[in-house]
């Protein structure tokens, strides 16, 4: 236990829990997007219910569940922490420091990139995890998903903090190989082609679902579409 | 050319400093950046001003003390190169060309251009002594190494302890020196007895130092006058979880 505490205390230690529950929050966002594929299956929703049906009743999933939102908070806290200490690295700031000439985007733009996902994480789970889970609706799930994204802003709001998650993950996902030190000449395009599937492909996937739902799903429920198609633009 | 200088001047640590313009006429590309600053300071001396301090000594690129900040780049303009060895005509003339000291909590400024780089030294003295045998002159090439290892080892050990790593990151982070300075001796028999204590006290007293945090931005590798590979810091990371965790 001290020696875990004087780990986490260590600059390299509370970038391994970045980096690990980071990882666990991409192992999740797989899972998450392959049980969401099966919102395409064009039955009204029946494999999906069954799906979440068969997740909810399991007490291992339940478990699983608490330590996914216990890694996102240390996730987010840790980064916090960092973030803070290496503003006090430098009190005094360059007039001019081109860190655009030497460094990616992505790894520029983390802690605003990892917060408009928090704020993103916030409405995506008072949509719909509080609704069905918690509080309760006479809504399924997919009936709640169809009448979410007929509306054009929500869509388009997962679209854009989608592309800021793939951005945070281009950079996320190989630096914290780079932090447990598991990076080598031999195996980097093995690393780079998994990385790809993770800030590119598994966004474009989730991003797939709001674009199906607002094109190709009829939800009668709901003027603001049906106003939008016919105008090509919400109004 | 003609070139426009501003350059930060600070009387001592306890002072605000402030941008002073200098216009300097008929410099020579030939001329290193140093070359252009001394004439500058004799300029200024000729005219009883106080000229601007700043570190130097080999002027060739070898004993990593002439660092500073040129147009919000580390050793200025290019790669691979360490301010001294910077020449002006990578410069055009009429340019703006904006000097400041290395900044960073842990290389306060002592003067002008100089600051204060002891953070270094402690981290080097934390990370002790390498235990050697005594007794008679042992035949050369005893230990073998491999040209691979000892070629990686002789790359990290190019390290000049300049300081450009921590002035290039955006969190002052001091990691690839840090990397450089374990890689050296991780990578080479002589270096195994003390292998973990060297690699645990030398972060921990990074840490101490203030240096920042690495988010491995890798700023650091772009701007090291010896092109040092962040794969140290991967090797560093793992020195430390090995010797941390087993
Ligand atoms: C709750 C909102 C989030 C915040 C505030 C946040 C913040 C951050 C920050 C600041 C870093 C950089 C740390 C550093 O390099 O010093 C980072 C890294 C990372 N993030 Fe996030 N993030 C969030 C959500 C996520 C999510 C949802 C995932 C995964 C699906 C994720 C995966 C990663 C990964 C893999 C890293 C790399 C860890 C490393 O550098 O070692 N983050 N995050
Ligand atoms: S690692 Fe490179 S930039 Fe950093 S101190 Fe050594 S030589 Fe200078
Ligand atoms: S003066 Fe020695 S490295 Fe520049």
């Amino acid at each position: 236990m001290k020696s875990l505490v004087s780990l986490y205390s260590s600059s390299i230690g509370k970038k391994i829990v970045m980096g690990l529950t980071g990882l666990f929050l991409c192992l999740f966002l797989v899972e998450h997007l392959a049980g969401n594929l099966l919102l395409f299956a064009n039955d009204n929703g029946h494999l999906y219910e069954e799906y979440s049906r068969i997740l909810v009743s399991n007490p291992i999933i339940r478990a699983i569940e608490i330590i996914l939102f216990l890694s996102l908070a240390g996730h987010a806290l840790s980064g916090v922490v960092l973030w803070i200490q290496n503003r006090r690295a430098r009190p005094q700031k360059y007039k001019e420091f081109r860190l655009d000439e030497n460094t990616e985007l992505a790894s520029r733009i983390t802690m605003l990139g990892g917060s408009i996902v928090f704020l993103f994480l916030v409405v995506h789970l008072s949509s719909f995890f509080f609704p069905l889970r918690i509080t309760g609706t006479p809504m399924t799930a997919y009936e709640l998903v169809r009448e979410k994204f007929s509306n054009p802003w929500f869509g388009l709001f997962y679209l854009v903090a989608l592309v800021i998650l793939g951005y945070h993950l281009k950079h996320g996902f190989q630096s914290a190989f780079q932090t447990f030190g598991l990076v080598n000449k031999r195996y980097k395009a093995l690393l780079d082609a998994v990385a790809f599937f993770f800030w590119f492909l598994l966004p474009a996937g989730f991003g797939s679902i709001p674009v199906y739902f607002f094109f190709f799903v009829k939800n009668t429920a709901s003027p603001l579409v049906l106003r939008t198609l016919e105008h090509g633009w919400p109004v | 050319m003609n070139i426009t200088l501003k350059i930060w001047r600070q009387r001592n640590r306890e002072t605000e400093g402030r941008f002073e313009t200098y216009e300097m006429k008929d410099v020579s590309p030939d001329m290193s950046f140093l070359e252009m600053l001394d004439v500058l300071n004799i300029n200024l001396i000729k005219k009883g001003q106080d000229p601007v301090a700043f570190d130097h000594d080999c002027r060739e690129g070898i004993c990593g003390s002439c660092g500073m900040m040129i147009n919000g780049r580390a050793h200025g303009p290019g790669r691979g190169a360490a301010t001294c060895e910077l020449r002006m005509r990578k410069f055009q003339d009429g340019d703006v060309v904006t000097v400041e000291p290395w900044r960073a909590a842990a290389f306060p400024v002592i003067k002008d251009l100089v600051v204060d780089r002891s953070a270094f030294d402690r981290i080097m003295q934390a990370g002790g002594y390498v235990s050697a045998k005594t007794g008679g002159v042992p035949d050369g090439n005893a230990i073998l190494i491999p040209k691979p290892i000892a070629d990686e080892a002789m790359d990290a050990a190019s390290c000049i302890g300049c300081g450009a790593c921590v002035a290039a990151c955006p969190n002052s982070s001091a990691m690839l020196f840090v990397a450089a300075k374990v890689s050296q001796f991780a990578l080479l028999p002589q270096g195994q007895p003390e292998r973990k204590t060297r690699a645990l006290r030398m972060v921990e007293q990074m840490d101490k130092e203030g240096f920042g945090n690495c988010s491995n931005n890798y700023a650091c590798e772009a701007e090291c006058p010896k092109k040092i590979s962040v794969m140290h810091i991967a090797r560093l990371n793992r020195e430390f979880i090995k010797a941390k965790v087993f």
